[in-house]
């Protein structure tokens, strides 16, 4: 006989009883854990989605402004290119992608656009909306949005494509929907800028911005052609929205003290509202959850102890103190909520991969850091509803419950 | 062995105050079989549960070899109910769930013993009240006959020096109530102390001494 065979054959004793308790508590862990599941994923699919707003910080110089970036028209203020440099080679948490550009105002036959220098692989990382180009770019990973074990979908024909586009040539353009259809442009047309032949290497889809309207060229590209040396004047940033609330604008002014930096609050405020909406759902199910699992373990313990009056008495008559029975008890809770803790984590990751792709239109895949938590949630729900029964228990009159009827 | 000075203790039942046990002076020596006889609540199980450490008195010592009982703590008492007390309960308080033999181990797993010691000693006092057969019956699956000596076996698996039985043969027939003081017998001419609680004159005469309580006062035989 030890503790832990006295618990377990008594567990059995009352079947009926420890199932309705068991089953509160392996189903309370089976909705937390599907519920944190398929958020998680959900969460990360949705971030995707998000990070297609493009950019959401902006660094431009220290005399320009906003609206000097959306006119393209900086009246000549320009920064080094080196602040990309200096940003990537920081310790900033938080940034997702950096994308210079160099904008200059142009002729391009009789119609006025302007040039747009970008460096392609980080332009295309930032404008997730121009990967339906017909190229092949990459989608950009947002703030950890794609967990490495996660497989491609096969909705979304974009997503998973590796390969780049490594350098725009020096001879090469890529041209906004309206400035092509204005001058008559497609693919491998000719184009004359500032006297130097260029080939049209794609016309992009029209993005409904001042993309637009824009030719764009390998930013080194048109710094040699109009004579600059290795300046730009904006760098475009994808900010992951929680690292910005947690100081990542104060680190961009103090790492770029010339610099003016910007968050597009629209942007970055829909992202977190959108976030903090989700964490809160899932808190008020966990919280919803607790309660009526601890209030149904705390109802079966309490009937549990009052069904074994004579025998908590018999205990104490053999010597058995106080102290020791209370133990009993709160080891039956322990086992009872372990065992609750693994079936409601089975159950639960089941759940959310089957049901997750139905209801979230997300893939889900079972995450196993959530069975610690599982158990951990389920063992603290059982021993908590089961301290005030358990030392009710302890603390039973020997002479009253050994009184023969 | 057993020494009882001025022992008093009272319930609350229903908002009104019941004298349970009133100043009751009582001395045991080791080795005697005391019989306390009296009416429907006369205090005779308060007295018992008293003797056990189960019952903190009101007022009063309870001595056992000289220790006062009720100057010790909880863990104190238990330990002393682990190494020298045994109890017989009218209706046995087997354990439902576990078997006779399991049962029988349960006090030597309260005092600390190791399953092993635990299954050699159930099972020889198992053998030696006739139940070998039935170890790993569960007490609904035995005749009331064999409960008993269920109980009886559990009660000595610590060896106690001291045996409080509360009415052991109010619920057992005339034979199998002449087999359990017959037991109480050879114990107590083992050299244990039994007290045993009962109502019935016949089993009352087989001890040595009888103590008469009445009202929560004992009215003779306090010595």
């Amino acid at each position: 006989m030890t503790t832990l065979r006295l618990v377990w054959k008594e567990l059995f004793e009352r079947p009926s009883q420890l199932i309705t308790s068991f089953l509160a508590i392996a189903l309370g862990i089976a909705v937390i854990v599907s519920i944190q599941t398929m958020t998680y994923f959900s969460g990360k699919a949705v971030s995707r989605e998000l990070d297609k707003l493009g950019a959401n910080v902006l660094i431009l110089p220290k005399a320009a402004t906003v609206n000097n970036y959306y006119s393209a028209d900086f009246l000549g203020e320009e920064m080094p290119e080196e602040y990309v440099d200096r940003i990537t080679a920081s310790s900033l948490q938080g940034v997702d992608n950096l994308s210079p550009k160099l904008t200059v105002p142009i002729t391009v036959g009789t119609a006025r656009v302007h040039l747009t220098g970008i460096l392609p692989r980080n332009e295309f990382a930032n404008k997730p909306a121009w990967a339906s180009a017909g190229g092949i770019f990459t989608q950009p990973a947002g703030c950890g949005t794609v967990p490495a074990s996660m497989p491609p979908t096969t909705k979304d024909a974009t997503q998973g494509r590796r390969a780049v586009v490594e350098e725009l040539g020096a001879s090469e353009v890529l041209v906004g929907s309206e400035v092509a259809e204005r001058l008559g442009l497609k693919a491998d047309s000719r184009v004359d800028i500032q006297g130097k032949p260029f080939t049209v290497r794609q016309v992009l889809p029209e993005a409904g911005s001042v993309d637009d309207t824009r030719i764009f060229a390998h930013l080194h590209t048109v710094q040699a052609l109009f004579g600059k040396g290795r300046v730009v004047n904006v760098i475009e940033m994808v900010g992951c929205c929680k690292e910005i609330s947690r100081g990542l604008i104060d680190g961009l002014n103090k790492l770029l003290p010339d610099a003016k930096v910007v968050t597009i609050k629209q942007i970055v405020q829909t992202q977190m509202n959108t976030n903090t909406l989700m964490e809160k759902f899932s808190q008020l199910f966990l919280i919803i959850i607790v309660l009526v699992g601890a209030a149904s373990i705390a109802n079966y313990m309490f009937s549990n102890v009052q069904e074994r009056r004579a025998e908590i008495g018999t205990l104490m008559a053999l010597g058995m103190t106080p102290r020791r029975i209370l133990t009993v008890f709160l080891a039956k809770a322990l086992v009872v909520g372990m065992a609750g803790g693994v079936v409601g984590y089975i159950l639960g990751t089941a759940l959310a991969v089957i049901l997750g792709p139905r209801l979230a239109q997300v893939p889900v895949l079972p995450l196993p850091a959530w069975l610690g938590w599982a158990v951990l949630i389920a063992v603290a729900i059982t021993m908590l509803a089961s301290a005030i029964p358990a030392r009710k228990a302890a603390s039973l009159d020997p002479a009253v419950t050994l009184r023969d009827l | 062995m057993i020494r009882i000075e001025n022992l008093s203790k009272s319930y609350r039942v229903r908002g009104r105050e019941v004298k349970a046990l009133a100043d009751v002076n009582l001395s045991i020596a080791a080795g005697e079989f005391v019989a306390a006889v009296g009416a429907s609540g006369s205090g005779k199980s308060t007295l018992l549960l008293t003797l056990g450490g189960l019952i903190h008195p009101d007022e009063g010592e309870v001595y056992l070899d000289g220790q006062s009982l009720y100057d010790m703590n909880q863990a104190q008492r238990a330990k002393i109910r682990q190494q020298s007390v045994g109890f017989l309960f009218q209706t046995f308080h087997l354990i439902p769930y576990l078997t006779a033999r399991e049962n029988v181990q349960t006090p030597l797993f309260v005092a600390g013993k190791t399953p092993a010691e635990q299954t050699e000693t159930a099972v020889r006092l198992l053998r030696e009240v006739g139940l070998e057969d039935r170890m790993d019956h569960k007490p609904a699956e035995l005749s009331v006959g064999q409960m008993q000596r269920v109980a009886l076996a559990r009660t000595l698996a610590n060896h106690p020096r001291l045996i409080l039985a509360d009415e052991p043969t109010g619920s057992l027939d005339p034979e199998l109530a002449e087999e359990m003081v017959s037991h109480l017998e050879r114990l107590n001419r083992e050299g244990i102390t039994v007290v045993m609680v009962t109502h019935v004159p016949a089993m009352a005469a087989r001890a040595a001494r009888r103590i008469v309580l009445s009202e929560g006062r004992v009215v003779s035989g306090t010595n």
